[in-house]
């Protein structure tokens, strides 16, 4: 009965809302993916600093974080103890899924890391750059496969803006959706598809090991240390990143949104996080405020236009 | 001999005393999340995360080892002992466990299953330390018209297997294949059959289906029954310990549930639970007294037992050789070994071999430990069906709900939990299998997405599906073990059919 005493514990402390805390973080995704690393990485930032005294993450996995989102703007309305981690990828799920809440029903507060998107293809392709790729695309659409992350995602949508720069039809290209990044490295790998898409950090090992050949990365400027040209570079104007982001509940005073702004950007610029980002290999992409604001509506417009395109969304 | 003394210096680190308490830390936590329905290793480990950060890089993947292999054991337990499954992967187990565990044998049952882990344990982890590059290179193989070849076998297979009658066992099948399809379509990202209902966008969760089916189900069953329930459980008859005929009857299922479970747990769309499905349909097959089958076979319960923790091995092949994380568990293991600066990966064995092998020998302790853990534990947990029946229902009722619970916060989880409760509770009244709806739930989208991605890539033509030569060789054996039963039933009028009669109650 040992085992089921120490276990119902374990089920108890997660079942129950923490009410010493803090922060409460929901991490809209199940444990183990970036968002729930984000959320665990900023409970162990925010208490190493001495930020906040007591965080728990909560994770309400689902929908592309939708169903947490949803949850999180109805139930912590006005709570200013409480924080939510999402990204790009909310914003196309938000579209295809109609979901009736959206990050307009949320008070973003930051974006804190970002992913750059990379293309590669397996080492014994005859493609060897991106250029080699595009001409594929145009000659025949359907027969230029990409394996990446799940439909409507970051992924999905850096294809659809990939072929609409090369004057393709975005509703023809062939994208094969995988599960997450992991899995779609496995039909790369294996050559089953043309080409592959998804964040740099998926494809970094093999891309070191000179299994997979590295032929673009989706940044605006070159990456330090990676050698690959930009989208840009090869002649197609897309720059698409992966941000992640957090963001307090809606219904705040100006005081309190004020508050929590400024205990993430003390986050933000704390040694702590700075160490986070290099041992997890994340891009320090902190804005914040208007700039954050600004942003955030021309990802969506982009992202809505785009998933338009491809089909997806009618 | 470098990969020897790399595995000998491992296992030296993973000999210190505050290593082996870590582990032993880590197998009794990971057992217990395995008991617990609903809460399994990938949780435990990530709410471990930020405390093992503290902890040198060793030590915490030491413990995190000792709860994935915990986790994968302790499943079982409950499913033999209170057919309650508390992972997706010992679903099979509580078939033939549970049964055993009625006629007063759960304590072999509990042995074969603790014993096969351990062997299995033993074996996919050399595997893993000697095998893996090549298991990997194997493995990237198979693309998706394979694993739908692989699909198609597990389910001709599977399907004939699971209880007497073919009609309800199929039926009991769709059932399970029309709740697959509720959820966002993978390949397209649009909804299907969620009416509109959120929650219903993920699908349905495998371990609700099954705790519910299973559980909830079983907990309706006997409560209807009331004071006349016909099956009085007698807690222990004859020895707890296993006879010389349960070990005869147990190592070669061990040793066919290590070989099938370990190569599907290295490919990267495995997953432990085909490895145990297939080791119970081989088992059922090749066994002596087939009709023992769903009377409680210890074939039954050695076979996926060693197939469900062989897996967890070769689940840590493409981790550890592509840094290619498989399950939810690998996924945050990794993270794990990217929290001490490490990127697994092809570069992985040549970079950081100390911190391999250390993980290998670990796993291997981790392994030892669970048998000395576990067996002297048998005779307590044989115990728990000396509970008076109300209280031991009610404590099953409760935790499958506090574990639901707790994997998921949502009320609609709580209500799928209740009516699938009632759905298993009505088809255990009208006789119709429970497993197949739950091998259903899980098989059925990776068929069907493998089908896809297979027919997207070619743009359509469906002769690709016969040739790829692996995808051709899995089809005939799929094809083989659908007709020649037909046939054998169609020539045999003597000893044959009088077999398949006395399959049939």
């Amino acid at each position: 009965m040992k085992h089921f005493f120490l276990a119902s514990i374990l089920a108890g402390a997660m079942a129950l809302p923490a009410y010493a805390a803090d922060y409460t973080i929901i991490a809209p995704a199940n444990p183990g993916g970036g968002w729930d690393q984000t959320a665990r990485s900023l409970q162990t930032v925010l208490q190493q600093e001495g930020i906040s005294g007591n965080v728990q993450v909560q994770n309400v996995p689902g929908a592309g974080g939708t169903i947490g989102l949803a949850q999180f703007a109805s139930q912590q309305k006005g709570n200013p103890n409480a924080l939510i981690v999402g990204g790009y990828v909310m914003v196309g799920a938000i579209l295809t899924n109609k979901s009736p809440v959206t990050l307009k029903d949320v008070t973003p507060i930051a974006r804190l890391t970002g992913e750059f998107e990379a293309i590669v293809v397996p080492a014994a392709s005859e493609i060897k750059t991106m250029a080699d790729l595009v001409a594929a695309l145009k000659k025949d659409p359907g027969a230029v496969s990409w394996a990446g992350g799940s439909a409507g995602g970051t992924d999905h949508i850096a294809v659809g803006l990939i072929a609409k720069a090369a004057g393709v039809d975005p509703t023809k290209i062939n994208y094969i959706a995988y599960s997450g990044g992991g899995e779609a490295l496995a039909a790369i790998l294996g050559s089953q598809v043309t080409a592959g898409i998804s964040g740099y950090g998926e494809f970094e090992a093999q891309v070191k090991a000179g299994t997979l050949r590295l032929i673009a990365v989706s940044s605006g400027e070159r990456l330090a240390g990676i050698d690959a040209p930009t989208l840009k570079e090869s002649g197609l104007d897309v720059v698409v990143e992966n941000w992640r982001m957090v963001a307090a509940a809606p219904g705040l005073t100006d005081e309190q949104k004020a508050a929590v702004s400024a205990d993430v950007e003390k986050l933000a610029k704390s040694a702590g996080w700075q160490e986070v980002l290099k041992t997890k290999g994340w891009q320090d992409s902190y804005l914040s405020g208007d700039a954050f604001a600004a942003q955030l509506d021309k990802d969506v417009a982009a992202t809505e236009g785009v998933l338009k395109d491809i089909g997806l969304v009618k | 001999m470098a990969t020897f003394e790399f595995l000998l210096q491992g296992l030296w680190v993973a000999a210190q005393p505050m290593n082996l308490l870590y582990a032993l830390i880590g197998v009794t936590l990971g057992t217990a999340v395995g008991v617990l329905p609903g809460i399994g290793p990938a949780l435990t480990v990530a709410l471990l995360l930020p405390v093992t950060y503290q902890l040198d890089p060793a030590g915490s993947l030491i413990m995190f080892a000792g709860i994935y292999y915990g986790g994968m054991y302790g499943g079982s337990t409950t499913s033999i002992l209170l057919n309650t499954p508390g992972e997706s992967a010992s679903i099979v187990t509580a078939l033939e466990g549970n049964k055993m565990a009625r006629a007063g044998r759960g304590g072999p049952a509990l042995a074969t299953a603790a014993i096969g882990s351990f062997v299995a344990g033993l074996i996919a982890t050399l595997g893993l330390a000697f095998i893996a590059p090549y298991i990997v290179k194997l493995a990237l193989v198979f693309g998706p018209r394979e694993y739908f070849a692989l699909m198609v076998l597990a389910f001709v297979t599977v399907s004939s297997a699971f209880g007497d009658s073919t009609l309800r066992g199929l039926t009991a099948l769709f059932v399970g294949l029309a709740l697959s399809v509720v959820g966002i379509d993978q390949l397209t990202g649009q909804a299907r059959l969620s009416f509109g209902v959120p929650e219903l966008l993920d699908g349905i969760e495998v371990t609700t289906l099954a705790v519910a089916m299973f559980a909830i189900g079983e907990t309706l069953f006997i409560a209807a029954q009331g004071e006349k329930g016909p099956d009085k459980v007698e807690a222990v008859r004859g020895s707890i310990w296993m006879s010389k005929l349960d070990w005869a009857r147990s190592w070669k299922p061990w040793l066919r549930g290590t070989f099938i479970g370990f190569p599907i747990g290295a490919m990267p769309a495995g997953g432990a639970e085909i490895g145990t499905f297939l080791s119970y349909a081989a088992e059922k097959r090749l066994a002596k007294h087939p009709e023992e089958f769903g009377h409680g076979a210890i074939e039954g319960v050695a076979g996926p037992e060693a197939a469900n923790n062989a897996s967890a091995a070769g689940t840590l092949v493409p981790l550890l050789t592509l840094g290619l994380p498989t399950t939810a568990t690998a996924a945050i293991m990794l993270a794990g070994f990217q929290q001490y600066g490490l990127q697994p990966g092809p570069l992985l064995f040549a970079t950081n071999p100390q911190l391999v092998w250390g993980l290998i020998a670990s796993l291997l302790i981790a392994n030892f430990m669970l048998l000395v853990l576990n067996l002297p534990l048998i005779g307590l947990w044989v115990k728990l069906l000396t509970i008076p029946k109300p209280w031991l229902y009610a404590g099953i009722l409760m935790f499958a709900t506090l574990g639901t619970i707790g994997a998921n916060p949502s009320v609609y989880e709580l209500g799928m939990l209740l009516a699938f409760g009632l759905l298993g509770y009505a088809m255990r009244v009208f006789g119709y299998p429970i497993a197949p709806v739950v091998v259903g739930l899980i098989l059925g989208p990776l068929a069907e997405q493998q089908l896809r991605r297979a027919l997207a890539i070619s743009q359509g033509d469906v002769s690709v599906l016969f040739t790829s030569p692996i995808a051709a060789v899995l089809l005939v054996i799929a094809a083989a073990a659908l007709i020649i039963p037909l046939i054998l039933r169609a020539r045999g009028r003597g000893e044959v059919l009088a077999q398949l009669a006395a399959n049939e109650d």
